[in-house]
């Protein structure tokens, strides 16, 4: 239409001598205008949809797994970070919860927490610190702190669980102190795992402002832990 | 304390008037950031005005005033909006913990440490804080307490924190916007001279809770004496931060409803410190064997002493 009668005067007027040899008629335009779309055969290898779900699970058993080695032994790797992923902080959160049921006097007013409140505790207060964090300039994403803070529970709850074995074996002073000695070793652990990755992601003289809530979060956890009193 | 109190308030009735007496020195109501400028020249002046300079505070950061022109200019459902309440370093936020522990008499504490930046940061943790500390002593104490007792099973009380919880956060943000409202009632029948935005208000409630952790951690002390001389000095610290704040923005107004204003913020702040003390810790006891005392004719009186 307009364009083509267009390009014809442009070949005419530009390339008149072409057109002479061409005899005056129009030079055809060749070639293929079809934009190449993504090529079809790296789609299929990220295609996840068709492999058997015993590798899918894997793959992410894999993941979480991977990332419970990192929280046992931090060091400065951002594996951590990129590739957040909710599913270790919740079975964390849920074992704990879990754990700390049965509690003495649970059916009473004033017993341990509920099932509920842990489990209220433990994301209502990962989120506030992430918030807290953010609004104070840290350049963390939400989700990855929350997966960094609900990963570090991992010491704690091993620490509940150790604290159930002792609480079988002996509930007297020893027992106590026992209890004391691992909650506190967690407590110290938890902490400085999740500064260690949490840290760098904060100006510098807002440090120790970012550091303190995630501090009373973990101490909110282990005194729950340290006061659990079986039946 | 009344002597002391009305001693200090003279004190900071000269320094207001060296204030008025010197118009371009300062501007004294501090909600508009069209004002700042004028603090700045306010520095400047020759050291006779130490006084000023004093009240003004010259030793913290001049860009945070520079910059409060800029402050809170994003629309409120941004999340930079809030991020302006954060604005304040570690060194700031233990600086205005450490006035509100050690009030001096005649410097107003929002004018010496808040200065158009006040933040939510202080406000928030030091509520929390204070919220475990007081459930974490309260239980603590009475296992303590109680802990000699052969009828005595430990719970953990974890009913108390969600009391606690509610109680701390309702006092610091409902009786500050009561009174923030009766202040800005007031100041359209009678011209005061210093006016507080709402989170200046709150700011100052919060940090001035801050004394109250230490004052729960030592509650652990199960001596009645102790516990009322330890409510007592921490309801004198923070009570005379809450009174030297706010005196100066009541003063103006009828004698009597700014005495009536001043008791009201006292009694409520001794009302929670009392409060929390009676109902998270239990009172102690002085080291009877009650159970264990032989019965002679039935009539063996048993004295709990409380």
């Amino acid at each position: 239409g307009g364009s083509a009668s267009r390009s014809e005067r442009l070949v005419n007027t530009q390339f008149a001598d072409l057109a002479d040899m061409s005899a005056s008629e129009e030079i055809p335009v060749e070639g293929e205008i079809t934009v190449p779309v993504g090529a079809p055969s790296p789609d299929e290898d990220f295609s996840t949809l068709d492999e058997p779900v015993r590798e899918t699970i894997m793959r992410d058993l894999k993941a979480v797994g991977k990332k419970f080695v990192h929280v046992m032994y931090p060091k400065k790797s951002s594996a951590l970070l990129r590739d957040w992923d909710l599913w270790g902080p919740l079975v964390l959160c849920v074992s704990l919860a879990l754990m700390l049921q049965g509690g003495s006097a649970d059916s009473k007013e004033d017993g341990g927490p509920q099932f509920a409140e842990v489990f209220v505790i433990i994301w209502f207060g990962a989120v506030v610190i992430t918030l807290n964090s953010k609004l104070l300039g840290g350049t963390i994403s939400f989700f990855q702190s929350l997966c960094v803070l609900g990963y570090c529970v991992l010491p704690l709850t091993v620490a509940m669980l150790v604290c159930r074995l002792v609480l079988l074996a002996s509930s007297g002073t020893v027992g106590f102190v026992v209890r004391l000695l691992v909650v506190l070793a967690m407590f110290a652990w938890s902490t400085l795992a999740s500064t260690a990755f949490l840290a760098d992601s904060q100006p510098p003289n807002r440090k120790a402002l970012v550091v303190y809530p995630i501090f009373l979060f973990y101490f909110v956890i282990s005194w729950m832990i340290l006061t659990f009193m079986p039946q | 304390i009344y002597i002391s109190i009305m001693h200090s308030f003279a004190e900071f009735d000269d320094a207001a008037n060296l204030l008025a007496a010197n118009p371009d020195a300062t501007t004294i109501s501090i909600e508009e950031p069209a004002d700042i400028p004028k603090n700045k020249h306010g520095r400047g002046q020759p050291s006779g005005r130490e006084e000023d300079d004093e009240l003004l505070g010259t030793d913290d950061s001049d860009k945070t005033e520079l910059l409060a022109g800029q402050k809170k200019s994003a629309p409120f459902w941004t999340f930079e909006y809030y991020q302006t309440f954060f604005d304040v370093d570690t060194y700031q936020v233990l600086d205005r913990i450490k006035g509100s522990v050690f009030p001096v008499p005649g410097k107003n504490f929002v004018r010496l440490y808040i200065r158009s930046n006040p933040d939510l940061y202080g406000p928030f943790w030091i509520c929390a804080t204070l919220v475990f500390a007081i459930a974490v002593s309260g239980n603590l104490s009475n296992f303590f307490i109680h802990l000699g007792k052969p009828t005595y099973h430990y719970v953990p009380e974890f009913r108390k924190v969600s009391i606690a919880a509610t109680t701390i956060y309702a006092y610091a943000w409902l009786v500050p916007l009561a009174l923030w409202g009766f202040l800005m009632w007031r100041n359209s029948k009678v011209m005061n001279i210093v006016s507080y935005s709402f989170l200046e208000i709150v700011c100052v409630y919060g940090y001035s809770l801050f004394i109250y952790i230490p004052t729960a951690i030592l509650w652990i002390i199960p001596q009645k004496v102790v516990r009322w001389v330890l409510v007592v000095f921490s309801l004198c610290l923070s009570g005379s931060v809450l009174v030297m704040t706010f005196w100066p923005a009541v003063r103006d107004d009828n004698r009597r409803i700014a005495l009536a204003t001043v008791a009201t913020i006292v009694l409520l702040h001794a009302l929670l410190a009392v409060g929390c003390l009676a109902y998270f810790f239990d009172a102690p006891e002085l080291d009877f064997p009650a159970p264990n005392i032989p019965v002679h004719n039935g009539t063996a009186v048993i004295t709990k002493l409380q």
